[in-house]
């Protein structure tokens, strides 16, 4: 058996691939095999580390020197000096934006110091498509011990003693739901994974799967076994093909070894897990729709109840759980309840990833107990709001959630603390933004998305929301009235109260949110008919200075519309009727004479 | 491949494949363990680095003493080549020239094992990064 010395992990996420991270691993192994070290040096490719941002990141051990920000040719000089001479490749190393240090572990770095990986145990640290390295993480000992050593009700037992909480959003118990679907009968019950991650900005569960899929395999034979369902589905959508293609090899790998299929570990125990597609519908991430999808009809919600655990797919009693949620099982099992509920909140218990997106430093994926702050989230781990910037607020929860400003920073996050101050968890998007960002153009492009998204089956929802971004639209262009306010209220909170499932239920969140943090943007849009921001093209115009133009003609020349007149050597004017804002008159004044008011 | 038929089963082929994945575990919290930092530049391996590190890896696992061992490039010392920096958890880093199996086998047992001080220390005199 060989013996590697030394392990250089390749970061192979959908995030680092993009940034050529295949080619990376395959440069690093010619290079190995040039020096004729192929037994002493190991190159695996793992799942995501998180650290987007700077990807494609390159880990080398057993020194954990964490490389970022790595180009396919950088890795002859990685082996060479690295590998072979004992130096630190200097400039591929992480810098800290504070104080301009170099760090090589990723131990020392903010963005880590402060995360727990429970979900994210596995990713960047084994090959997603290898089995062996998950069973010698502990995989499938947790499904081993259930069958072996625990009956059905024991486990259900475990599993709401740790406090484990669904996390697509809902926040829903685990332990109840499992115990709801194990107790209708039924000649064949379903186990589903909810694959089916529409948030925009977040991609947690796109990571585990593409990083870790054993686990959710595992938890939901775990769960199988004490609903007593023989068959799970894991629902994803189509445009994830590296994790339906690392699902699809751990599937294969799992049935292999005996760890899916019939009498699992010699206990009688049968579970097998197959894989449905989805067309990317944002609705399909609500449990009702992601069923009638499943079941080859339009992907539409209808009314609960009855719940799923009693008539799901098919008819028959069905859980269905989040990607994130089942990443959870197999740990707690292994480590039991009273380890997992000692980490987080007082009623939200474990950890929760999020996607921390938008402008700030260090954009990717973490890991949390529930309990953190945001301030703790965006700017210690997050490394604050890029270039230096002021921030504005954080959007939590995808296009269901709302906007908090700085005076909830230091809100812990949990479920029920974000719910109270007009926000919520949802998936784990957390989407940051700046002085620069519009918040009346942000509820509209949330809106543009949830009227795109919206099925049309409830009118709340398909009509509803579509007013609701006439009028915001109106208001970006300037045109909009006081009166428009109060109906953007009104309006959102019949949609809220109608509306037949989560989508409609919850779309209305981003415009009451910035109508109650951000009033004063809201009437200086409609009274004074300007956009602080500058984002709302339509409030904006283009000046020019008089006292600095010095009549070079410039801007007149370049102006496409020819809106600009004046003479040579003397200061010239912007026709603001002609005015098509395309800002080349900005750009080309070399006397800063020209700007936006 | 084989099917694992029972949760024993299992748990064999685990410790089996954990020793693949033990240079992993450990990176990950490399402070409490015992870090061993060969010097493997021209000068080292001449002198036979190469074989003391191999030894180091072999005997310390045999032993049962968590350790890291990686090389590095020159430490400088060329005149007491090969030489070795250990780190004992707690403890300063402490470098060890002119180290052959021998010289190994006395740092593992004694400075290791039982934090005797042995012979050849050469007294630090530069700052690493980390």
């Amino acid at each position: 058996m060989e013996k590697y010395k030394m392990h250089i992990l390749v970061c192979g996420g959908t995030g680092c691939r993009a940034s050529a991270s295949e080619a990376i691993q395959n440069n690093l192994q010619d290079a190995i095999a040039a020096k004729g070290l192929e037994d002493e040096v190991q190159v695996v490719m793992t799942g995501c580390f998180g650290f987007c941002e700077k990807g494609p990141i390159v880990k080398i051990l057993p020194d954990n020197t964490f490389y970022v920000e790595v180009k396919p040719e950088d890795a002859e000089e990685l082996i060479e000096e690295h590998i072979i001479k004992g130096r630190k490749v200097m400039r591929l190393l992480y810098v800290d934006p504070e104080n301009k240090e170099v760090i090589s572990d990723s131990k020392h770095m903010g963005f880590y110091k402060k995360q727990i990986r429970i979900a994210l145990r596995n990713c960047g640290f084994i090959n997603p498509e290898n089995v062996d390295e998950y069973i010698a993480r502990d995989g499938y000992a947790a499904l081993g011990k259930c069958l072996a050593e625990m009956t059905p009700q024991t486990v259900i037992d475990e599993i709401k003693e740790s406090g484990l909480r669904g996390r697509g959003g809902g926040g829903f118990p685990t332990g109840l739901k499992w115990e709801f679907a194990a107790k209708n009968e039924a000649d064949q019950k379903y186990v589903v994974c909810n694959a089916d991650e529409g948030d925009p900005g977040a991609f947690m569960d796109r990571s585990i799967l593409e990083g870790d899929p054993h686990s959710v395999l595992e938890a939901m034979a775990i769960c199988g076994y004490t609903m007593g369902a023989d068959k799970g589905l894991i629902y994803i959508r189509a445009e994830y093909p590296l994790a339906i293609t690392r699902l699809k090899v751990a599937i294969k790998q799992a049935r292999e070894y005996g760890l899916l299929g019939n009498d699992i570990l010699g206990s009688g125990f049968n579970f097998d897990v197959e894989m449905r597609y989805g067309a990317g519908a944002f609705v399909c991430g609500e449990e009702t729709a992601l069923i009638h999808s499943m079941e080859g009809l339009r992907g539409e919600p209808t009314v609960k109840p009855p719940f799923p655990a009693e008539s799901g797919y098919n008819g028959k009693p069905t859980n269905v759980n989040n990607v994130e949620t089942f990443a959870n099982i197999p740990v707690i099992i292994n480590k039991g309840a009273n380890w997992f509920n000692k980490i987080g909140s007082e009623k939200a218990k474990g950890t929760k990833v999020f996607a921390l997106a938008g402008k700030i430093n260090n954009v990717g994926l973490i890991e949390v107990p529930m309990g953190t702050t945001l301030r703790e989230v965006i700017y210690e781990i997050g490394g604050g709001i890029k270039d230096g910037k002021k921030f504005k607020a954080v959007q939590t929860g995808g296009p269901s959630g709302g906007c908090l400003t700085e005076k909830h920073l230091d809100t812990p996050i949990d479920f029920d603390n974000l719910i109270a101050v007009g926000s919520m968890m949802g998936s784990g998007g957390m989407i940051v933004m700046d002085e620069d960002d519009c918040m009346v153009s942000m509820a509209k492009f949330y809106l543009e998305f949830t009227v795109e998204e919206s099925c049309g089956k409830c009118t709340p929802c398909r009509i509803g929301n579509k007013r609701l971004h006439e009028i915001l639209h109106k208001i970006t262009l300037g045109e909009g009235t006081k009166e428009d306010l109060d109906l953007l209220r009104n309006l959102s909170t019949v949609i809220k109260d109608t509306s037949l499932c989560g989508l409609g239920q919850t779309s209305p969140n981003p415009v009451l949110s910035t109508l109650d943090n951000f009033y004063d943007e809201y009437i200086s849009h409609v009274e004074d008919h300007k956009c602080a921001a500058g984002q709302c093209k339509a409030l904006m115009q283009y000046v020019i200075d008089p006292e600095l133009c010095v009549g070079c003609t410039l801007c007149s020349r370049n102006c496409p519309v020819d809106c600009i007149s004046g003479e040579r050597k003397e200061a010239h004017l912007i026709d603001t009727s002609k005015c098509i804002k395309c800002g080349a008159c900005m750009e080309k004044c070399k006397f800063n004479a020209i700007s936006i008011q | 491949m084989a099917k694992v038929k029972s949760l024993a089963d299992l748990r064999r082929m685990k410790e089996e494949l954990q020793s693949k994945m033990d240079l992993r575990e450990k990176s990950n919290d490399p402070e409490s363990l015992v870090q061993i930092k060969v010097a493997m530049a021209t000068c080292g391996i001449a002198s036979g680095a190469k074989e003391v590190m191999e030894f180091l890896i072999e005997e310390t696992a045999k032993r049962g003493i968590k350790t890291i061992v990686t090389q590095t490039g020159c430490m400088g010392y060329c005149y007491a080549e090969p030489t070795i920096e250990v780190k004992v958890p707690g403890k300063e880093p402490i470098v060890f020239g002119d180290v052959d199996i021998k010289k190994a086998d006395q740092i593992v047992e004694k400075y290791i094992k039982n934090g005797e001080l042995v012979d050849g220390i050469i007294p630090v005199n530069y700052k690493t990064l980390d």
